[in-house]
């Protein structure tokens, strides 16, 4: 229902755009429209200077796709609305699309594959992952490296990743793709062509990250998948997760091409606290929170590709109104997004961005959603704080209700056991179990009265 | 005019009663739970003197417009009766009947010895407020909150808070059909015959009536005005006036005043008549026979009620829910207990069956789903606890501020933690410590008194996982522990009721 409310919006803003270029005034057709916004400018791209590909910098990412559900109650993916967004980035010059064989449950491959195939395999890349977290055997890695052929309806991977290395340092890498033989088969389908572009993305220390810029002299990554966005540049927990900065700079300096993955952590950058939000509509009144993000990671030459997980519509056109006719921050807009990267660390948010790697949580819980649920009442400024505090029985019955909706009972922080067996998925090594204790621990006093 | 104001005030006290059982919000409670304290049979039992004495001196002086007024099973049947007279032909529709003696006295014996011997199931079934609590509690409460549900599926589209959704569970479904059976009983009987439950099975109707025949003021024919034309008699929805002896049965007259309403001639008048004209019991009336059969009909319902009883088992919804990425919700089930579960606020679980007249005010004011109804025969109706959707949260004491029996004597939320109705214990080889081999503390972190202690599953092995176990002096028996313990469908912990409370 929600989708289906924002896409009437769309609608309208597409009519009002079409009528504005009906009345003969082209110049000034509303900035969100792309259609209108791409007949005079032209979308952004990079040349990979080790090959020649010409990239849209505006990169789709497969994780995000709206689901629906079955007959069976199952979440699948809703193919038609996915033909649709495909249709609409692919016309509008997006040419690259960024999979896995885990996202969506397994089915955001196949979904790529249904909606790319019906244009012409040289017209767009395509960028999958081995993504063997749970079974690392030769067999294991071998099907899910096959599979991806198949499901992708293709006999070549444009960009080929060894999805999320990081976490477990060099031990892991080497048992997930050295003891395994899976390394040395890669390299071998690399010069035989079928993998055009071999790189890793990356979630994890600076430690781990040198070690693996080491290994490049051995593999030759042609490129590296990092998370980078204005608040990750320089406020990585530096425990947990490095600097984006230091990330860049490293890459930069070997000339290794890099795509970015998490340029909006999970859609939060643009879900900012009502302040900072406002301080950027102060300045830029027509452009979207989320199109500071955007700009911020596309204004670094080395960036080939910025990766959105474009669910709806709107964020589509959105990022198309931003990437078509690019415009680079200056150096006083990045020094204004700085400021306003510290300002957001003073939230008490959680870093999640929605990835799900942490799910099925084995005893039922809803991870993402009590995280997204705190962090927008966070943001915008609906915490209950105190009894002191002017509308805070509004606030309170706010919170515990939006919460009751958000997340059935049943699935709520209250039933997190402790046992730790998400912590190892996350890619952005938050303490879970931890955090939800301590939104439920805010729960229960919200529930007892006792702020 | 008398009749009016009868209407007025029973109008007042019955909307603002069923008001009380439907909502769920506890907000009409602080306004309203006076009402149900001003009942008569949970005045009784609640040993509560200053309202037994003013219903009967009220009862001594104006007769019985207890039953017109404040009984809400009494206004339910004048409302079906007023309907049914609605019917065309049907307007003047009562003849009287003698007073069925040895039913109203016999019904009325047997419940004093029900109340004495502690059969609470019967107690309850009897109970004239009770058995209007259970049916709105039963019945119309679950449409009122699908109603409630409509507007807070509408507030959660619009994005506005004022409705939330209430969780509609089939709390006993041996209840549900003991009480739609009694109404259907009730309410034929009103519609065909007007009071006559109230006249001849209600046991308060019955205590009443010995001091209603001696009341004050009641209404008096003018034998010199009177022209017989019996206009009163066929409006009696009592049946109790005899105008071929020209005289009013004040045992079973409830104040109605519609004779006074309908006589034209202005002999039928309310007024001090102390001492007057008492009814002599072997007045001639003609026996109606309709009554009996209706009778044999309630009669009947009642056994079909106690079979219901011993040959139904509740059946509890299924929760699935198949969400892909969300792993499956397995829905937990009632455990057994040693002892049952019964409220903060009670002394014991004896004494709360004692007083308790099954009227479900408690389990309606129970915002934690933790009260229901029980199945079983010995307590047959009467509220338990018990803690798979919810658990007795610190903050609320909902059902003490409710009770009009005394089953639950009011208390605060500070008076609450120094009580203990039950205590918890650990079934071992349930817990996810030992069956998943996975850390879990979800009891002890959720405990409010703080009773569980993890300790080495393995004596003396300190770095062997934690497992809870219950240190039994501080557990109050609120069901958090069991409430939220991952262990499915049946709890790894769970509380048995204390027969003692403990306060300390």
């Amino acid at each position: 229902m929600d989708n289906q409310m924002k896409r009437r919006d769309f609608l309208k803003v597409m009519g009002a755009g079409t009528a504005a270029l009906g009345a003969g005034a082209v110049g000034c057709a509303p900035k969100k429209d792309a259609k209108a916004a791409s007949g005079s400018k032209e979308m952004e791209y990079r040349v990979n200077p080790r090959n020649g590909d010409k990239v849209s910098l505006l990169g789709y990412g497969c994780m995000r796709w709206p689901m629906v559900k079955d007959h069976d109650g199952r979440d699948v993916i809703d193919q038609e609305t996915v033909n649709a967004l495909v249709d609409h980035a692919y016309q509008n010059g997006v040419n690259y699309y960024d999979t896995s064989p885990a996202y969506l449950q397994g089915q955001s491959e196949a979904a790529a594959g249904i909606a790319l195939s019906r244009y012409p395999r040289n017209t767009y890349y395509i960028a999958t992952k081995l993504s063997n977290f749970g079974d690392n055997s030769w067999e294991g890695t071998r099907k899910m490296y096959e599979d991806s052929f198949g499901e992708l309806r293709t006999d070549y991977f444009d960009y080929y990743l060894l999805h999320n290395i990081g976490g477990g340092g060099l031990p892991m890498f080497s048992r997930r793709y050295e003891e395994n033989g899976a390394m040395e088969f890669l390299l071998k389908e690399r010069e035989r062509g079928r993998i055009r572009n071999l790189g890793f993305s990356f979630h994890g220390n600076q430690a781990a990250f040198d070690d693996f810029l080491k290994l490049d002299d051995k593999y030759h990554w042609d490129f590296v998948q990092i998370q980078m966005n204005y608040v990750d540049w320089r406020h990585a927990d530096g425990f947990r997760n490095v600097n984006a900065e230091y990330l860049y700079e490293q890459l930069d300096k070997r000339e290794i091409p890099i795509t970015v993955m998490e340029p909006l952590q999970g859609g939060r950058l643009s879900r900012i606290p009502e302040n900072v939000a406002a301080r950027m509509k102060e300045r830029e009144p027509d452009k979207s929170v989320a199109s500071w993000a955007f700009r911020f990671v596309g204004s670094h030459p080395r960036i080939l590709t910025v990766l959105s997980g474009m669910t709806y519509m709107e964020h589509l056109v959105d990022n198309l109104v931003t990437f078509t006719g690019f415009e680079y921050l200056t150096e006083e807009e990045m020094a204004f997004l700085e400021e306003m990267a510290v300002l957001m660390r003073e939230y008490p948010t959680v870093d999640c961005n929605d990835c799900k790697y942490c799910m099925p949580c084995p005893y039922g819980l809803d991870i993402p959603e009590i995280f997204k649920h705190y962090n927008n009442c966070v943001n915008e400024s609906k915490i209950a704080q105190s009894e002191a505090q002017e509308g805070f029985k509004k606030l309170r019955r706010q919170y515990l209700l939006s919460y009751d909706r958000a997340v059935p009972k049943l699935r709520q922080a209250d039933h997190c056991t402790g046992c730790n067996q998400c912590v190892e998925h996350c890619p952005q090594s938050i303490r879970i179990p931890q955090e939800l204790h301590r939104i439920d621990a805010y729960v229960e006093k919200l529930r007892q009265g006792l702020l | 005019m008398l009749r009016k104001i009868r209407i007025a005030l029973a109008a007042v006290f019955f909307i603002a009663i069923t008001l009380m059982f439907l909502d769920f919000t506890g907000t009409l409670h602080a306004w309203f739970s006076w009402m149900a304290k001003l009942q008569f049979l949970p005045a009784v039992l609640a040993a509560n003197v200053g309202v037994i004495v003013l219903l009967c001196v009220v009862t001594l002086v104006f007769g019985r417009c207890y039953c017109s007024v404040i009984c809400p099973l009494g206004v339910y049947q004048d409302i079906v009766s007023n309907l049914s007279g609605r019917r065309k032909g049907k307007k003047m529709r009562f003849t009287p009947s003698k007073e069925m003696k040895w039913l109203r006295y016999g019904v009325w014996a047997l419940f004093v010895v029900a109340v004495i011997a502690g059969i609470h199931a019967l107690v309850g079934l009897l109970a004239p407020y009770s058995t209007y609590g259970r049916f709105v509690q039963s019945v119309l409460a679950p449409l009122y909150q699908w109603g409630n549900n409509f507007f807070a599926w509408i507030a959660r589209r619009a994005g506005g808070y004022a409705f939330y959704p209430k969780e509609v569970w089939l709390k006993s479904l041996p209840t549900l059909l003991a009480v739609v059976a009694m109404m259907v009983v009730i309410t034929v009987l009103a519609w065909k015959n007007g009071r006559t439950y109230c006249n001849t099975v209600c046991p308060v109707g019955t205590t009443l009536s010995f001091l209603s025949r001696f009341a004050m003021f009641r209404p008096v024919i003018d034998t010199a005005k009177c022209k017989d034309c019996h206009a009163c008699e066929k409006k009696c929805k009592a049946a109790c006036i005899d105008i071929a002896a020209h005289k009013v049965d004040y045992s079973r007259c409830v104040d109605c005043f519609d004779c006074i309403d309908n006589c034209k001639f202005d002999a039928m008048k309310y007024r001090f008549a102390w001492g007057k004209q008492i009814p002599s019991p072997a007045a001639q009336v003609r026996n109606d026979s309709a009554e009996g059969a209706a009778e044999g009909a309630g009669r009947r319902a009642f056994v079909a009620t106690s079979a219901f009883v011993l040959g139904s088992a509740a059946l509890r919804a299924q929760e699935k829910k198949l969400d892909g990425g969300l792993a499956d919700l397995v829905a937990k089930k009632q455990p057994e207990r040693a002892t049952r579960v019964v409220p903060f606020g009670s002394k014991s679980v004896k004494d709360f069956y004692k007083r308790c007249t099954a009227c479900q005010l408690c389990v309606s004011a129970c915002p934690n789903n933790v009260l229901r109804p029980s199945s079983d025969l010995a307590h047959f109706m009467q509220p338990e606890m018990s803690f798979e959707r919810g658990y007795c949260r610190p903050e609320c004491v909902k059902c003490s501020e409710v009770c009009p029996a005394g089953a639950i004597e009011r208390i605060t939320p500070e008076e609450k933690t120094a009580l203990h109705v039950g205590v918890a214990s650990v079934q071992r080889e349930l817990c996810i410590v030992n069956r998943d081999g996975v850390q879990c503390n979800n009891c002890a972190r959720h405990c409010p008194a703080g009773a569980i202690m993890m300790v080495p599953k393995e004596p003396g092995n300190p770095d062997s996982l934690k497992i809870p176990t219950v240190n039994e002096s501080l557990c109050i028996g609120c069901g958090a522990c069991e409430n939220l313990c991952p262990s499915n469908p049946i709890s790894a912990i769970r509380v048995n009721g204390l027969e003692q409370h403990i306060r300390n």
